[in-house]
Order: structure tokens, then sequence, then C-alpha cells
């Protein structure tokens, strides 16, 4: 060996570290995570089952990101089916949006990894979940939150993720599968011939049988209010028996990072003290986006919406999370007491609402001739014109949260007109478990496309008797709440009640394509869904509002 | 031999329609009824009833079959296998080819509809060509009405009608016969239902002649037990 060479090789293996380590030093900066995905036995409700974990754990692990760093996050499939993780909410490249199908997003085939890298452009409470069949109703769904780089505008002494799922004993394709051979296949509170006679005791026959004949001839249900039914609810992934504790001190203010997570449910959510009594909430954030405070003593709870509150416990005792599901078919529960073990006032099922001609759309009523109406039928005139949906059964007196209290903390940077609406119709065939925008299912339907920087008004219209939580990858939109332009609201997801109209603005800043559909898991799979592309177009390229797989208000007017 | 290789075909035809159509997004419904019972004249009564589908939202195969075992003898038994479009939100139209073994061997090619009235009144109505040129068609309604959540009742009719005079089957032309039912069963899932059943079923026309001369009633009911399944 002569010592030239013995030279140079040290040489070379010193370049070598100085390289490596430099290449480390710019990959530490950026934080690595690996979430693995399992099918594996978890015992929820006392029977063991089959469903998804991710690093064995069931639901998914919190994840904690600060507001500017770079992510690394690596997913590793290791079931026997393809899977996919999407981060709810999150602005990033559509290629780690995590929709197959979309931006050539391969999906995550078994056995196979796919590495997430992005940098974190925002701060607040979101969460992830998969987007591939029934996997997130299976336990593909964690928090994400995300803290501000600097400045924190919320103060709070301490703070808790409440995320609030819907756990079934059948799986989500199981589910699917019986919801498409009959509609109404998890609906356990069919009108029966013993409703309608009450009905007649209570309003007559007349009434009773107007009543019966106007939902027979649409060949509906007044209490079609949910698809799913069966669900045990849970609050971090524990039921109302095991019972999820946060701690505080008293004197501390509490920052509760509420996550609907729900495959399927809506609730109405209340914190009660052990009187029975409503504990102030200060709705701070929306949707990840901060928002000026708005006290509330109840809010409803839309799939896949994420509120943060602020709470103030006055006592040293046990206080109840109720998050009560809007078929009233039991409760997710978690407790906030000073110490573990407490347990707060149980609350008593509320009434389900039954649904009414105003969850119908609106009414025509030219032929009515009121003057001939008795004032009974007056009376229930006017109870039929009140949404059934929205009645929630809270005390007389308590501030509900509405859409039209949230204000954008600070001032929107787009506060531009919008230079054309796009009419979404939201619609369905119950008879075959059909749902679709603009009369189409996703695969039917053609992309609604949108220049790069264009500002549009999406006014969604639904002509269904559910709500439905829409919602749009990639971008947030305004919510045209009636506030001042630079106070719109931001949210990923709006919903549109049954039967009502609701408009959201859009800036197009995002290029790519994006997933546009409804929440609830088996609207989604089964047709309510669409893409929206944001292109740079030069002016022959620009779609031309005719063109449009979707009606502009005019057109809807001339079909009409 | 010839039916079945079409049955196949037709099959393979709605699937492959369907899966091109809808990529991976296909279900079923299939309900099936097994009941046994006893008849007006104390004869043993036994019957199957399999109605449903295979596919997407917009293309099905759609089999029923469906026959009556008397005094332990097969009085009639029919295996339908149809193409089902979705044409309208509760309807669907339907073609394809009816089997029947007994009481005689006849082939069919049918056309007809599927849906649901207003009153949630299911419909079924289909015309029929047999191999020998016989025309014939059928009506069939139910509607259930809930009682409990739990428990239902199922009325239901159905009705039979010949162009022309078939001896082979014994039946006249015009409304040959007619049958009026009610079913009530507990659903202790919607997949496991047990029911009972009764059913007043009658002859018309010409018909009623060839049913005299084999020795029987114009008319006749049963009561029978069973179970509903869905899957």
């Amino acid at each position: 060996m002569t010592c030239t060479r013995c030279f140079s090789f040290a040489m070379l293996w010193q370049n070598f570290l100085l390289v490596s380590s430099l290449l480390f030093a710019t990959v530490g900066q950026a934080a690595e995570y690996q979430l693995e995905i399992r099918k594996e036995t978890v015992n929820i409700t006392g029977k063991p089952m089959q469903r998804i974990t991710v690093n064995h754990q069931f639901p998914a692990p919190t994840l904690t990101w600060t507001e500017g760093e770079e992510v690394v996050v690596q997913v590793t499939n290791h079931m026997n089916e393809p899977s996919s993780v999407h981060w709810h909410g999150l602005l990033l490249p559509g290629y780690m949006d995590g929709v197959k199908g979309f931006n050539g997003y391969p999906g995550i085939e078994p056995g196979q990894t796919f590495t997430y890298r992005f940098t974190v452009q925002q701060n607040g409470t979101y969460w992830y979940h998969a987007h591939t069949k029934g996997q997130e109703q299976d336990g593909l769904y964690g928090a994400l939150i995300i803290h501000p780089k600097d400045h924190e505008p919320v103060h709070a002494d301490r703070e808790q993720v409440v995320m609030f799922s819907d756990f079934s004993a059948e799986t989500g394709d199981e589910i699917l599968a019986n919801l498409k051979k009959s509609s109404d296949y998890y609906n356990t509170a069919r009108r029966t011939v013993g409703d309608f006679f009450d009905d007649v005791r209570d309003s007559g026959w007349k009434l009773a049988w107007q009543h019966a004949r106007d939902w027979n001839t649409m060949r509906m249900s007044p209490t079609d209010l949910t698809d799913v039914s069966g669900y045990t609810f849970l609050v971090n992934g524990k039921t109302p028996q095991q019972n999820w504790t946060g701690v505080f001190k008293l004197g501390e203010t509490v920052r509760l990072r509420m996550i609907n997570a729900s495959a399927m449910s809506f609730y109405d959510v209340r914190i009660l003290d052990t009187e029975n009594k409503r504990l102030k909430m200060t709705v701070v954030q929306a949707d990840g986006r901060n928002v000026e405070p708005v006290p509330v003593d109840e809010f409803r709870f839309g799939v896949a919406e994420t509120y943060d509150v602020l709470v103030t416990p006055t006592e040293n005792k046990a206080y109840t999370i109720v998050a009560e599901p809007i078929d009233r078919s039991g409760f997710a529960i978690a407790t906030l007491a000073p110490r573990e073990g407490m347990k707060g006032v149980m609350p008593e099922q509320r009434s389900r609402a039954l649904l009414t001609m105003a969850d119908m759309g609106p009414m025509d009523m030219s032929g009515m001739d009121h003057s001939k109406m008795t004032q009974e039928e007056m009376k229930d005139m006017a109870a039929q014109m009140r949404s059934g949906w929205a009645k929630t059964g809270a005390p007389r007196g308590d501030k509900l949260l509405s859409y039209a209290d949230l204000r954008y903390l600070g001032k929107q940077n787009d506060v531009r007109e919008p230079q054309r609406e796009i009419v979404v119709t939201l619609g369905g065939n119950m008879e075959r478990y059909i749902w679709t925008i603009n009369g189409k299912t996703m695969q039917e339907a053609e992309p609604i496309a949108l220049r790069y920087r264009e500002r549009v008004k999406l006014t969604f219209v639904n002509e269904t008797m559910m709500a439905h939580p829409m919602h749009l990858h990639g971008m947030f939109v305004q919510l045209d709440n009636g506030q001042p332009a630079g106070k719109l609201p931001d949210k990923t997801v709006v919903t549109v009640p049954p039967g009502k109209s609701y408009s959201v603005l859009v800036t197009a800043d995002a290029e790519g394509e994006w997933a546009f559909h409804c929440h609830l898991l088996y609207h989604m799979s089964t047709g309510m869904m669409n893409k929206v592309v944001v292109a740079t177009l030069n002016d022959e390229q620009t779609p031309a509002p005719a063109s449009l797989p979707v009606q502009t208000k005019q057109e809807r007017a001339h079909a009409h | 031999m010839r039916i079945k290789n079409m049955i196949v075909m037709l099959l393979l035809l709605v699937v492959a329609t369907a899966q091109a159509h809808e990529h991976d997004a296909i279900f079923h419904a299939l309900r099936l009824e097994i009941d046994a019972g006893e008849s007006r004249e104390n004869e043993s009564v036994a019957n199957w009833n399999l109605n449903g589908w295979i596919g997407g939202d917009t293309h099905k195969l759609w089999l029923k079959s469906e026959g009556t075992v008397s005094d332990h003898e097969t009085e009639s038994s029919e295996a339908w296998a149809l193409y089902s479009y979705n044409a309208a939100t509760f309807w669907d139209l339907q073609a394809g080819v009816r089997y029947d073994n007994r009481p005689a061997s006849v082939a069919y090619f049918v056309a007809g509809v599927t849906g649901m009235l207003p009153f949630f009144v299911e419909t079924e109505a289909h015309g029929f060509v047999s191999d020998e040129g016989d025309i014939s068609a059928r009506l069939h309604l139910e509607r259930d009405w809930l009682l409990t959540q739990k428990i239902i009742a199922q009325p239901y009719f159905e009705m039979n009608a010949f162009a022309q005079e078939v001896k082979a089957l014994e039946v006249g032309s015009g409304l040959s016969d007619a049958k009026l039912g009610l079913q009530l069963r507990y659903e202790i899932t919607r997949k496991f239902a047990p029911y009972i059943a009764v059913e007043y079923e009658r002859s018309y026309g010409e018909t009623v002649d060839y049913a005299k001369r084999r020795g029987e009633d114009d008319s006749d009911s049963t009561i029978t037990a069973g179970v509903r399944l869905l899957f």
C-alpha cells in the first residue's frame, strides 16, 4: 500500500463525511414523522373487531406541527388493500393532498410507503384521514394541531384536543353495501301506522291525511335525518363509559380544540355543570382559522368541521362535555374535571327532530287561499314552514352559534367582488342511494374549471332533505354570511341545511386539481363529489359559463 | 340449453357494462323468501321467491325466481334474468328472458318496468312473448305498512293476463288469475325476518273451466310461515 493512495482515500472519505453531514443538516431541518397503517384487533365497545390503526393506535395519533416548518411524513400501508392519507384543510401542493386520481397522487398500495413533504403554511386545529373507500369510518383519522410560528392570539392556560367520532360494529364497506340494498336500512324511526293515528289525534283527520299524502306523494320520509345509525359515539377514541377526562385547575382558561371526525354524524355540543347549567363556550376559531370571539351556550357541529372554544370552569367540580347526535341516538360524552375519575351530570336525551315541508325547499304558496283556512290549518302551516332540522331542542334563551356570528379575526386579504357565480345543486335519489352535484355523480360529472386567482361565488342549493357539509380541498372558502367583506370567515367545510341555499366566496389561488365533496362519507362515495381544477388559462381557454357543467343563476331561471 | 347460454351471456354483458361505466362500484340486493304451509283443502304448500339485482347505479342484472310446490309436486317454477336500466328516479326499464319448467317448459322474452308508485307502492309490470309466440302480462304490487319498527304488514296483489288461450298452460285468454295476500313479518334484523302469510288466489274466464276439468276449485287460499332474507 502506498502512502499517496492512502492519503487520497482518506481525503475522499473526509469529503464524503463532510458532504453527507451537510446533507443531513438540511434534512434535519424538516421534522420527520412515520405513520404505519395496519389492520389490527381493537376493542372499543367490549367486542374485539378488526379495524385500522396508525402506529398501533386507534384512532390515529395526534400530530403537532409548527407553522413554517417543513414536514416529511412517511406513510406505510401494511394492509392488503390500497390506502391514502389526506390532510384536511391544509394549503399544500396538490400532489401532497392525498386523493387518488387528483394531481397524479397514486394512493398507497399494500406494502408501499408514500413520503409526504411540504412546508406548513398555516396554524390552527385540523385533522387528517383516509380518502379511500370506507377507511375513515374504520379508524384512519387523527387530530392535526399546528402552532403559530410566533404570535398566538388565543390566550389559554392549557389546551385539550376533543375529537368526536362515530364508531360502528360494521365496517365502512359493509355500511355502504347495506345502504345500497335499502336506503332506509339504518332508519330506526320510520313512520308507523301508529304515528299516523297520533297525528290524527293531535291535529285531526284532515291535516294528518294532508301530511301523509304530501310525504307519500313525494315518496320521502320525514324521519330521514341521518342515513346510518347504531353508532357508538367516541371522544378521543373513548366511549361515554370510558369517559375521556380533561383535567383543569380552578381559575384556568382551557382551550378545547374540538374536531368532528365522524363519518356521518352531526352533533349539538354543550357543556353542563353539576346543576345541569350550561358552561359558556367562547368560539375563537372555526376550521383552523381564528375568528373574533363569540360566546355561546351550544353549537351545531357539522361533519369535518373544527371549532376551538375557550372555557373557564368556575367550580372545582366535574363538567360534562355533551355532543348529542341529531338523530338523538345516544351521546358522545367527556368530562372536564379537577382530577381524573370524576363524573358530572348525565344529560337527558332530547327528542328527535321531525322534518317539515320547510326542509324540502321553497314552498309554492300561490295556489293557497289563506282566507279559507281554519285557525288550526294556519297554525299547522306555520309549523310546516319552520325547519324541523334547525330545531335543536335547546332551552329557550340559550345562545346557539350561527354561521352569521363568525367574523374573521383581522382582515381578509381578498375582498374583491366575485367575477362569476357557480350554482352547485345538491341532489340525491334515495330510492337508489345515489347522491349528486348538479344532477351528476362523480363518475358522470365534468370538472369545474376555475382560472388561477379568479374570485368566484359558489352558491349551494340543497334540494335534498339532509344537511350536506360541503368541503373544498386546497383552499379556504369565505362564508358569505352577511359580515363586511374583510370580515367574512374562512371555512374548509360549509354545512348547507336541508332545502336551503348558501353562498361562499373562493379565491382560486391554489393551482391543481382539488376534490370538492360532501363530507358525509357515504354521500361522497355514492357520487356527491366533483373535481375543481384551478389552472392558468389564456383567454381562449377561459371557460364560458355556458360550457360549464354547472348552471349560472340566469340559466337556472330560464330553466324554470 | 339455449336459454341457459343466453342467461350466462346476459349476465356477463350486464356486469361488464356496469363495470365499464362505474369502475369498482358493483353492489347487490337480493331478497329470498321461503315458506311452507297448508291450503284450504289441507294440501301442503311451499313457496320460494327470489327477487333482486347485481350491478351499479344505472345498469343492473335483475334476477328473479319463484315457484310453488303443492302436495309434494312442483306446480310452478320460473327463473328470470333481466337487464335493468335506471331510466327515472323511481323507475327501471327491463328486458331479458324468463324460463319456466313447470307447469310446462316454456321460454319467454320479457320487457317491462319495475319501480315505486306514489304512496310507496312497489310495482312490477312485465309483458312476455313465449317461444311459441304467445303473449301474456303480469302486474305485481306490494306495500309495507309499519305497525312498529319491527313488525311490518305487507299486502300484495298480483295478476296474470293472456292475449290468447294457451292449452299447454291450461289458461284462457283475458285475465287468467289474480292473487291477494298479506304477509306479516317480524324484522329481527333487516336481513332476517320470519313471517306468516295468508293468500287468496282465484282463476277467471276460461281458465276456470280448465281448473274445473282438473277437478279443482276456481279459488284457493293458503296460510304459510317462512323466512325472508336480504343479502
